[in-house]
């Protein structure tokens, strides 16, 4: 068998007598989303933040594609093609949209060092960062700063800048948050194909999505995985309706 | 959509600032009153050190207060190697002196460069009020480090005696001297523009805005800031050897930590980040100095009090008023 496209062994991380992490393993298979779900404070995004290499985990390891990138900091994941959304939009506020998107191409191809080309007038980031933009319907807001975006459309640069950063993992930290039921359809759909190009792992709320669109889903309370199956296997799993989607066992 | 590219308003500002320096020092010279070319050069060479310290931090959110560490370097090593070349002594390694001037500017760049590299290795590490306070404090090493340092005059400082030359110019008259600091900051201009709108300035403005964003990009905050700290002190330190070929004397105050708070006083009065900035900033300062000093002593109550204002109304400084909010493509 293929190595996994993310590979998460014995993840432990502390915050003082907190165990955010809890012996965490985790599986991501090329061409699959893999949905995280939990109750808030189950430690969903913290675990995100050691997969991109915000976080340091105290012990266990991360391997990408087979390689191990334990050691790497949130730079070296991103050169190796991990891709990350924030839950709460974390964008360049003064740049317009394009610009958010173009430094993603640029950091993509680790063009950062070239002091003369007004990037503007350079089509190698112009290009990209317009058709990802197109593939998220941003287009029209291309010249807007990005603190003047709505926050549905910050969510929507959010995977723009994703997407143009070409990755071979994707990790999404709550998409959908706060984008209103017609944008949560469109974006569905969306991820839907997305899963084509490289892998998801999907931290989401929003249940309808997480059933539409998982291979497999991962339940994560007070920092450990408590189960771990399809979308049916989890549906019906018993521990998981009573201890997280608030249904008494039938 | 028009036809063609309109040209902003900043930039129209900043070429009116640039064009007006360059024809006040013209019309000084062509009435015969010599001592404004001299406070032009003075503008010119200030404005060049500020707008090296504007790459740090107007770009790059990076509020040195050390940068007098490089300003002095710049005009310790044009005064160490041009007292060596009139004493005819051999300095260090038996090295020459040199009064030629862009050999002077070349030392003074390599120097200030790797004493940048040091200081912005250990510094950039931290953020906030401590990076401020730790480039003080290696300011203030090197500051008394040069007053305890009698080879080169020590706390009195060391004269020159007669000003560097450069090929072809009669560097001795005002106006050829002038032309060379105007042409320098031109240059510097010119850079702070090139790089701003480049792949490296669109990272280093990023990283200040949202470091964890960059990161998550595939670039490394640190590498990029420390490459526009380094760049900036090169900048900063060319213009401290022009200042000391102006005043013919290089002392342990241009490394002072009232020169690093003078140069983000320039900065800040001019507009933070902005082109013309530092420009805009030194001419008010210079001006400030010349007209209100004759009257008072206490002008620096005066410029508090306009640095006051800037800060409370007008945070774009003087080019914030002229020409309206910057704009990021």
């Amino acid at each position: 068998m293929a190595e996994p496209a993310l590979g998460v062994a014995g993840l432990v991380k502390s915050f003082g007598a907190l165990k955010a992490t809890d012996g965490v393993d985790l599986q991501l298979n090329a061409g699959e989303i893999h949905a995280l779900i939990g109750p808030n404070g189950a430690g969903k995004s913290t675990l995100i933040g050691q997969i991109a290499g915000t976080l340091r985990p105290d012990r266990g390891e991360i391997r990408l594609y087979g390689r191990d990138v334990t050691h790497l900091d949130a730079s070296g994941r991103s050169r190796l093609g991990v891709a990350r959304t924030f839950q709460v939009s974390s964008l360049v506020d003064e740049f317009s949209a394009l610009r958010n998107v173009m430094l993603a191409v640029q950091g993509r191809s680790r063009t950062s060092y070239r002091f003369i080309r007004n990037v503007m007038n350079d089509r190698t980031l112009v290009d990209p960062a317009r058709e990802a933009l197109d593939r998220v319907g941003l287009s029209k807001r291309a010249d807007v700063p990005a603190s003047e975006l709505s926050h549905g459309e910050r969510r929507q640069l959010e995977i723009a800048v994703a997407l143009a950063l070409g990755p071979k993992v994707f990790l999404l930290d709550e998409p959908m948050a706060g984008m209103g039921p017609d944008g949560s359809r469109a974006l569905t759909g969306f991820l839907h194909r997305l899963r084509e190009e490289a892998p998801i792992l999907l931290v989401e709320h929003d249940m309808d999505a997480v059933f539409a669109l998982a291979d497999r889903v991962s339940v994560l309370v007070y920092g450990r995985v408590v189960a771990s199956g399809t979308v049916d296997e989890i549906r019906n799993d018993p521990v998981v309706r009573e201890a997280y989607l608030g249904e008494p066992a039938a | 959509m028009g036809a063609s590219m309109p040209v902003s308003r900043e930039a129209v500002v900043s070429l009116t600032l640039i064009l007006a320096l360059l024809a006040g020092a013209l019309i000084a010279q062509a009435s015969g009153e010599t001592f404004y070319v001299t406070l032009a050069t003075r503008i010119a060479i200030l404005a060049l050190a500020a707008t090296g310290l504007n790459l740090a931090l107007g770009l790059g959110g990076l509020v040195s207060f050390g940068h007098a560490a490089f300003f002095g370097i710049g005009g310790y090593a044009c005064g160490i190697l041009a007292i060596h070349a009139y004493n005819g002594e051999p300095m260090i390694l038996g090295l020459p002196g040199t009064q030629t001037m862009p050999v002077i500017w070349l030392a003074a760049l390599v120097a200030s460069g790797l004493v940048a590299v040091a200081i912005g290795a250990l510094s950039l590490r931290t953020s906030g009020v401590y990076f401020i306070m730790i480039t003080l404090a290696f300011a203030q090493m090197i500051y008394y480090f040069a007053i305890s340092w009698p080879a080169y005059g020590g706390e009195d400082g060391l004269s020159i005696f007669v000003r560097d030359n450069f090929p072809g110019v009669n560097t001795l008259k005002p106006l050829p001297f002038f032309l060379i600091c105007f042409a320098l900051l031109a240059a510097g201009l010119f850079f702070f523009g090139l790089v701003r709108d480049s792949r490296f300035g669109a990272a280093l403005q990023a990283a200040r805005q949202n470091p964890v964003r960059v990161a998550a990009l595939g670039m490394a905050p640190f590498r990029i800031r420390l490459v526009a700290f380094v760049l900036s002190a090169m900048m900063t330190g060319v213009a401290g050897a022009l200042y000391v070929d102006l005043n013919r004397f290089v002392s342990p105050s241009m490394l002072s930590w009232q020169m690093s708070g003078e140069l983000i006083v320039l900065v800040v009065l001019g507009g933070t980040g902005r082109l013309a900035g530092p420009l805009a900033g030194a001419a008010l300062y210079v001006l400030f100095e010349f007209l209100l000093g004759g009257m008072t002593e206490r002008w620096q109550f005066f410029l508090g009090l306009i640095l006051l204002l800037v800060v409370l109304f007008a945070r774009g400084g003087v080019v914030g008023l002229l020409a309206g909010r910057a704009r990021h493509g």
